[in-house]
C-alpha cells in the first residue's frame, strides 16, 4: 500500500466519524429548538389537568371516592345538563354544515380575487372578540331588539318572537362562532379539487349531478369531517355565547363546571365534570374516525 | 373490439371569441371515421378550445360540430358519448384502478356483474390486467395514464378525444406510449382527435394533422406531406427543424443571390415575402463539385458539433447566411466531411427544396 492510499483510507475514516457527529449535533439541534415549547406545554397544560383531573378523586371531607362521578350519572340535573350540551352541540354542526357547505361550493367557483374579498367576511368576524359577537347578537335578538322590532314594525308578527335568553339564541349566537371553523378546513380541501375531475366524470357520461356526488362530494370530505370534528368538539365545551343568550336558562356542561365551583366551591364536583367532557371529546374523535375513516381519507 | 361503429366529425364555421382575442376563427375541419387526427399548435392557437368545444365543455359562438351527421352543438358534453382522456390524467383519488375504469360504465347503468368484466378487459388492452385493486396513488406515471386510456374506451365510445396526454411523462416513456397509442388506435374502432403541442408526437402518430395557429386551421395534410410540402411559413417553422432565408420572387420562380432556385414543387401562393426553408437533415454534402439538377449552397464551414447521433455542420453561405446541415454521425457520414474553415460542398434537390410564403392568403 502506499503512502497515499493509506492516507485517503484514513480520511475516509475520520470522514465518516465527522458526518456521523454532525448527524447527531443536528438532531440535538433540533429537539434544544423544540425544547421551550414542549415544556410550556407540560407546564402549562398537562401538569394542571393532571392536578384538576386528580381532584375529581376526592370527596368534600378529602377522602378517596367517587362519589363526585356518581352523582354525575345519578342526579337528573346533570343528565339534564349533558342532553342539553348533546342537543346545542349537534344542532350547531348540522346548521353549520347545511350553511357552509354551499357557501364553500360557491367561493370556489369564484374569480380567485372576487373569493379572497369574500373570505375577508368570514375572517373578520372571527378575528373579532366572542364576547363582542356575542354581546352584538343580544342587541339584536332580544325582546326589543332590532329583529323584533323591524318585523313587528312591517307587520310580520304582533308579539315578539323569543330570540334571545333561550335554546334558540344559544344555538344562533354559537353557529355564528363555530362557522368560521367549518369553512377553513372545508374551503381549503375544495380548493385542492382538480376540477378537471369532475369535467372527467361528465365527459365519461356522468349528469352534473351525479359528477357532483360521486365524484366531487367524496373528495371534499375530508375537509368536511375535519370541520364538522373541529365545530362538535368546541361546541361541546363552550361557555360564553351560551352563558350570555341562553340568559341562564339554558345550562351547558361548560357553565355547569363554572357553577359548581363558583357558587359551590366544590372542586372534585367540577374537576369531574371536567374529566367526563375531556373523555367525550376525546371520545367523539375516536369514534368520528372509525365512522369516517378520516385516517384512511387524509392518507391518499 | 365491438359492433360499434366509429362516426366522422364534421366541424363547420366553428366561431368562439373571448373578448378581442378569436380563439376559434371560423374553423371548418371534417375527420374521417376511425381517423387518427391531431390538432398541433403553439399554446394559445386555439386547439385546446376546438377540442373542449367538441366535448361541449366550450360553447362556440357560432357554427356546427356534428358526429355521424347529427348535430351537437347544443348537445351537453355528458350526452355527447365520448371518450376522453386529459392532460392531468383526471382519475379519481379515492376509487381504485378498476373503479375508475369502470366509472362510466356505472353512470351508463351497467350490470356490476358487466361493468367488472369489461372493466378488467379494458385494463388488459392497456397491459394492466391484474392491477384492478390498486390504489392510484400506488401507480406511476405512466400507469395513471394507461388507466386513464382504459377508462376513455372501457364503454366503446364511437369518438375519444385527448387533450395533450402524454405531456406529463418522460421523454423516454412518452415515446413508448406514443407507439403503443398508435397500435391501440389500430385496435380499437373510433375516432380520435389528438391534442399536443409536441411535433414530433404528431408525425408519430397521425393520420392526418392539422395545424392550428391564432384560432384558425393553417393545413391539414398527412404527417409526410404536411413535413415536405408545407403551405406557409408557419407551418414550415413549427414542424422540423429549418432555417429560412427570404428570396425574390419572379413571375413563378424563386431566385437566392441572383441564382433561380429549381423546385420541383409549384410555389404556394400567399401575403407577404417567400422564404426559403432549409432542413439540416436534407442538405446533401457532396465531396466534388454541386450537380446541375441541385441548387448550389455550398459555404464555409464555421464550426462542427457533435450531438451524439449526429453531427451538425454550421455552414457560411454568401448570401443565405448560416445553414445548419444534419450529417449522420456514423462513418460513411464522416468520410470527406471538411475541417473548420475549409469550403464544404452542399446541394439542395429540387423535390427538397421547400418555398413558402409568409402569409397564407
Amino acid at each position: 500500500m502506499s503512502i497515499a492510499e493509506s492516507n485517503g483510507a484514513a480520511q475516509t475514516l475520520q470522514n465518516a466519524s465527522t458526518l456521523k457527529s454532525e448527524e447527531r449535533r443536528e438532531s440535538l439541534t433540533f429537539f434544544g429548538l423544540s425544547l421551550p415549547a414542549v415544556l410550556v406545554v407540560l407546564i402549562v397544560v398537562f401538569l394542571p389537568v393532571f392536578w384538576l383531573s386528580s381532584l375529581s378523586f376526592y370527596n368534600a371531607a378529602g377522602e378517596l371516592s367517587m362519589e363526585n362521578y356518581a352523582r354525575i350519572f345519578e342526579s337528573p340535573l346533570y343528565r339534564r345538563t349533558f342532553v342539553v350540551t348533546f342537543q346545542i352541540s349537534i344542532s350547531v354542526t348540522v346548521i353549520c354544515v347545511l350553511l357552509g357547505y354551499p357557501l364553500c361550493y360557491w367561493l370556489t367557483r369564484m374569480l380567485d380575487r372576487t373569493a379572497a374579498i369574500l373570505m375577508i367576511f368570514v375572517l373578520v368576524p372571527f378575528w373579532t372578540s366572542i364576547l363582542v359577537r356575542t354581546y352584538a347578537w343580544l342587541v339584536l335578538l332580544q325582546r326589543k331588539g332590532i329583529i323584533n322590532s323591524t318585523l313587528m314594525k312591517i307587520g310580520a308578527i304582533d308579539e315578539p318572537l323569543q330570540l334571545a335568553h333561550n335554546l334558540t339564541g344559544s344555538i344562533i349566537g354559537m353557529v355564528h362562532v363555530m362557522l368560521p371553523f367549518l369553512i377553513l378546513p372545508l374551503y381549503a380541501t375544495m380548493r385542492g379539487i382538480d376540477t378537471d375531475l369532475v369535467r372527467a366524470a361528465v365527459g365519461l357520461g356522468s349528469s352534473p349531478r351525479g359528477a357532483f356526488w360521486r365524484v366531487y362530494f367524496p373528495m371534499s370530505l375530508p375537509g368536511l369531517f375535519a370541520g364538522i370534528v373541529l365545530v362538535f368538539i368546541l361546541s361541546l365545551g363552550f361557555f360564553v355565547t351560551p352563558a350570555l343568550l341562553g340568559g341562564g336558562r339554558v345550562q351547558m356542561l361548560a357553565q355547569r363546571i363554572e357553577s359548581t365551583i363558583t357558587v359551590y366551591s366544590n372542586w372534585g364536583a367540577a374537576s369531574a365534570l371536567g374529566v367526563v367532557l375531556l373523555l367525550l371529546a376525546l371520545a367523539m374523535i375516536w369514534l368520528m374516525n372509525r365512522v369516517f375513516g378520516l385516517d384512511k381519507l387524509f392518507m391518499r | 373490439m365491438s359492433a360499434t361503429q366509429s362516426q366522422p366529425i364534421d366541424i363547420s364555421n366553428l366561431c368562439k371569441d373571448y373578448g378581442a382575442v378569436k380563439a376559434l376563427d371560423d374553423v371548418s375541419l371534417n375527420i374521417a371515421a376511425g381517423e387518427f387526427l391531431t390538432l398541433l399548435g403553439p399554446s394559445g392557437s386555439g386547439k385546446t378550445t376546438l377540442l373542449m368545444a367538441l366535448a361541449g365543455f366550450t360553447r362556440p359562438d357560432s357554427g356546427s360540430i356534428r358526429f355521424g351527421g347529427q348535430e351537437m352543438i347544443a348537445t351537453p358534453p355528458h350526452k355527447r358519448g365520448l371518450g376522453m382522456v386529459f392532460q392531468s390524467y383526471a382519475l379519481f383519488p379515492f376509487m381504485t384502478v378498476a373503479e375508475n375504469v369502470a366509472y362510466p360504465l356505472k353512470v351508463r347503468g351497467v350490470s356490476k356483474t358487466d361493468q367488472k368484466t369489461r372493466a378488467e378487459r379494458a385494463l388488459d388492452t392497456v397491459q394492466l390486467g391484474g392491477y384492478g385493486d390498486r390504489r392510484i396513488s400506488q401507480l406511476s406515471g405512466g400507469q395513471r395514464q394507461r388507466v386513464a386510456l382504459a377508462r376513455a374506451m372501457v364503454f366503446e365510445p364511437q369518438i375519444i378525444l385527448m387533450d395533450e396526454p402524454l405531456s406529463a411523462l418522460d421523454k423516454k416513456l412518452r415515446e413508448h406510449m406514443q407507439i403503443e397509442l398508435k397500435a391501440l388506435h389500430q385496435k380499437l374502432d373510433a375516432t380520435i382527435v389528438y391534442v399536443t403541442h409536441d411535433q414530433r408526437e404528431a408525425l408519430t402518430m397521425s393520420d392526418r394533422i392539422a395545424v392550428v395557429n391564432h384560432g384558425r386551421i393553417e393545413q391539414v395534410e398527412t404527417p409526410e406531406r404536411l413535413y415536405r410540402q408545407p403551405h406557409s411559413f408557419f407551418v414550415a417553422d413549427f414542424i422540423g427543424e429549418s432555417i429560412s432565408v427570404p428570396v425574390k420572387l419572379d413571375s413563378d420562380t424563386a431566385q437566392l443571390g441572383g441564382r433561380v432556385l429549381k423546385s420541383s414543387s409549384p410555389i404556394a401562393q400567399g401575403r407577404g415575402g417567400h422564404r426559403l426553408m432549409i432542413r439540416p437533415e436534407l442538405l446533401e454534402v457532396t465531396s466534388g463539385a454541386v450537380p446541375e439538377t441541385a441548387n448550389d449552397l455550398s459555404g464555409q464551414v464555421n464550426d462542427i458539433i457533435y450531438q451524439g447521433d449526429s453531427v451538425l455542420v454550421i455552414v457560411q453561405h454568401d448570401s443565405a447566411g448560416q445553414i445548419n446541415v444534419r450529417v449522420p454521425a456514423n462513418r460513411a457520414g464522416q468520410t470527406g466531411l471538411p475541417s473548420k474553415g475549409e469550403q464544404i460542398g452542399l446541394a439542395l434537390h429540387p423535390e427538397d427544396t421547400i418555398i413558402v410564403p409568409e402569409h397564407v392568403s
